[in-house]
C-alpha cells in the first residue's frame, strides 16, 4: 500500500535554514546538509528544499547547494524557489534535485508547467500554492516570500488547482498561510475542499502542531503526504514518534 | 552507466558514489562492452527517451550486452517490448507492454512515493530485503507481472516491481533515493556477475 509521507520543508536563506511564523521574521534553523542528513536518518519520506527569497530578488536557487545535497542524501527531494523557465529547472534537476515546485512564476505565465511537463515528465512538476480565504472565498497569493510584495492573485484557489493539474502538474502542495507557523493543526476545510478537485498528489502544508494534526490531514482532507517545518526544527515532535503514532492509529506510514 | 540524457543520471551516480564505486557515463560502444556492469537510467517519458538511444545507436547496443544490465525506472520501462505512453515500441528485451495506471481503480496518478515491495521471490537481486521492505515509486505507467518479475508493488493491482532475466534486470522504484532498501539493490547488482 502507498504510505502517506512525512515531509521536512527546509527554508533556505543564504546557506542556512530558516523559519518564520505566518512568513515573517526569519530566525536561522541550521546547516542546510546537517538538517537535511539529519531528517533522512530520522526517517522522513522526503525533503523540500525552498529558497525563500530567490523569487522575489528574480533568481533561481543555487545549483550548487542542490548538488551537495544529492551526493549525500538517499531520499527524494524537491528544490522550490525562483525556477521561471524551462533552462532553470533544467539545471536543479541536473544537479540532483528529484523534482522542482514552482509557484509566483507559474501565476504570471502558466504556460510554464506545460513547458516543464513537456521537457522532463509530470512527475518532476509540482506546484505550490500559498492560500487563504480572502472574504469567503480560497484565494491564491503571489510573492509570499516577501511580505511587502505580497499580492492576492486573481485566482480562486481550486479553479488554479484545476488548471495547473491540466497543464501538467504532477504534485500540489497547498500552503494553507492562515494556519501557517501558528501549530494549531492544518486547515482541514480547505484542503478537502482542493482533495475534491485535485487529481494528482496532494500534499498539505501549514499548521503542524502535534502528531494528532498529521493523524486528522491524513484521514479528514486524504493527503498523500504532510509537510512541516518549525515542529521538526525545534524538536518539539520528533519524525520517528510521529511515525510510530500514525502507524499505531492504522494510517500507512513508512516505517 | 549509459548516457542515456533525462535528468537522474547525477543522482544514480552519487548512490553508487555512496557505495564506493564510480559509475563512469558513455555512450561509446566500445567503452560499454568492456565494462562489468551496465546501468541504464532514465526519467521522463518512453518515446523520447528511446528516441534518445536511438540517436546514439544505443538501442541496438543493449540487446547484445552480455554483462549483468540494470535499468533504472524509465530504463527498466524501455526494456519491454512496448509502452502505452506514446504508443512506443522500446528494446523488446522482456516480454510485455506497460500501461498507464488508471485513476479509476487507482486514485491518483501518478503512483508517487513510498511503497512496500511485495512477492519477493527468491533472487540475487534482492537478497537481504526483509518482507517490510519500502521503495520510493514515481511512475505513470507499470509493467506487467511476468516470469521476469522478482518482486511486485500494488497499487490498484499488482505490477512488476523489479524485474529478472538472464542478465536484464530492472527496478520500476528509485534506489537512488530509495534509502538503505536501495542501496541494498544497487549493491546485490553490483554482486552480480
Amino acid at each position: 500500500m502507498l504510505t502517506r509521507r512525512i515531509i521536512p520543508c527546509l527554508d533556505v536563506r543564504d546557506g542556512q535554514v530558516v523559519k518564520g511564523v505566518r512568513f515573517r521574521d526569519h530566525v536561522v534553523m541550521g546547516g542546510i546538509e546537517e538538517l537535511a542528513l539529519r531528517y533522512r536518518d530520522e526517517g522522513a519520506d522526503e525533503l523540500v528544499f525552498y529558497d525563500i527569497t530567490a523569487s522575489p530578488e528574480g533568481r533561481s536557487a543555487d545549483p550548487d547547494w542542490v548538488r551537495h545535497v544529492a551526493r549525500h542524501l538517499d531520499i527524494p527531494f524537491c528544490v522550490a524557489g525562483g525556477i521561471r523557465s524551462v533552462a532553470d529547472a533544467e539545471r536543479i534537476l541536473h544537479a540532483g534535485a528529484d523534482k522542482v515546485s514552482v509557484n509566483s512564476p507559474a501565476l504570471e505565465r502558466p504556460q510554464l508547467i506545460t513547458e516543464l511537463a513537456e521537457a522532463f515528465g509530470v512527475q518532476c512538476v509540482v506546484v505550490g500554492i500559498d492560500s487563504q480565504l480572502v472574504d469567503g472565498a480560497l484565494r491564491v497569493h503571489q510573492y509570499t516570500g516577501d511580505p511587502s510584495r505580497t499580492v492576492v492573485a486573481p485566482r480562486d484557489t481550486p479553479a488554479w488547482v484545476r488548471e495547473a493539474v491540466e497543464r501538467g502538474a504532477g504534485e500540489i502542495v497547498l500552503n494553507c498561510m492562515s494556519s501557517d507557523g501558528a501549530r494549531n493543526g492544518y486547515d482541514i476545510a480547505q484542503l478537502r475542499v482542493v482533495r475534491a478537485v485535485c487529481t494528482v498528489p496532494l500534499i498539505a502544508s501549514g499548521g503542524a502542531g502535534n502528531a494528532q494534526h498529521f493523524a486528522d490531514v491524513f484521514r479528514e482532507a486524504d493527503v498523500d503526504g504532510a509537510l512541516a517545518a518549525s515542529v521538526f526544527h525545534s524538536g518539539t515532535l520528533p519524525i520517528p514518534e510521529l511515525k510510530t503514532f500514525l502507524r499505531n492509529q492504522g494510517i500507512a506510514i513508512r516505517p | 552507466m549509459l548516457d542515456s540524457g533525462g535528468t537522474n543520471l547525477g543522482s544514480v551516480q552519487y548512490a553508487f558514489e555512496r557505495l564506493g564505486v564510480r559509475a563512469e557515463l558513455s555512450r561509446d560502444p566500445e567503452r560499454i562492452r568492456r565494462a562489468s556492469h551496465v546501468v541504464l537510467p532514465g526519467v521522463g517519458a518512453a518515446a523520447p527517451g528511446m528516441q534518445r538511444l536511438r540517436a546514439s545507436g544505443l538501442d541496438r547496443l543493449i540487446p547484445t550486452l552480455t554483462q549483468p544490465v540494470l535499468g533504472v525506472c524509465l530504463g527498466m520501462q524501455l526494456l519491454f517490448e512496448a509502452s502505452e505512453e506514446g504508443d512506443t515500441a522500446c528494446l523488446g528485451i522482456l516480454k510485455g507492454r506497460l500501461t498507464r495506471f488508471d485513476e479509476a481503480r487507482c486514485g491518483r496518478v501518478p503512483h508517487m512515493g513510498w511503497n512496500r515491495i511485495d512477492g519477493i521471490r527468491d533472487s540475487p537481486l534482492l537478497a537481504g530485503l526483509d518482507r517490510d521492505a519500502y521503495a520510493y515509486f514515481v511512475h505513470s505507467y507499470a509493467a506487467p507481472v511476468t516470469s521476469a518479475t522478482v518482486a511486485t508493488c500494488d497499487y490498484g493491482g499488482a505490477f512488476a516491481a523489479v524485474v529478472s532475466e538472464r542478465n536484464f534486470h530492472g527496478a520500476q522504484f528509485h534506489p537512488e533515493r530509495s534509502a538503505a532498501v536501495g542501496a541494498r539493490l544497487l549493491s546485490n547488482f553490483l554482486e552480480l556477475s
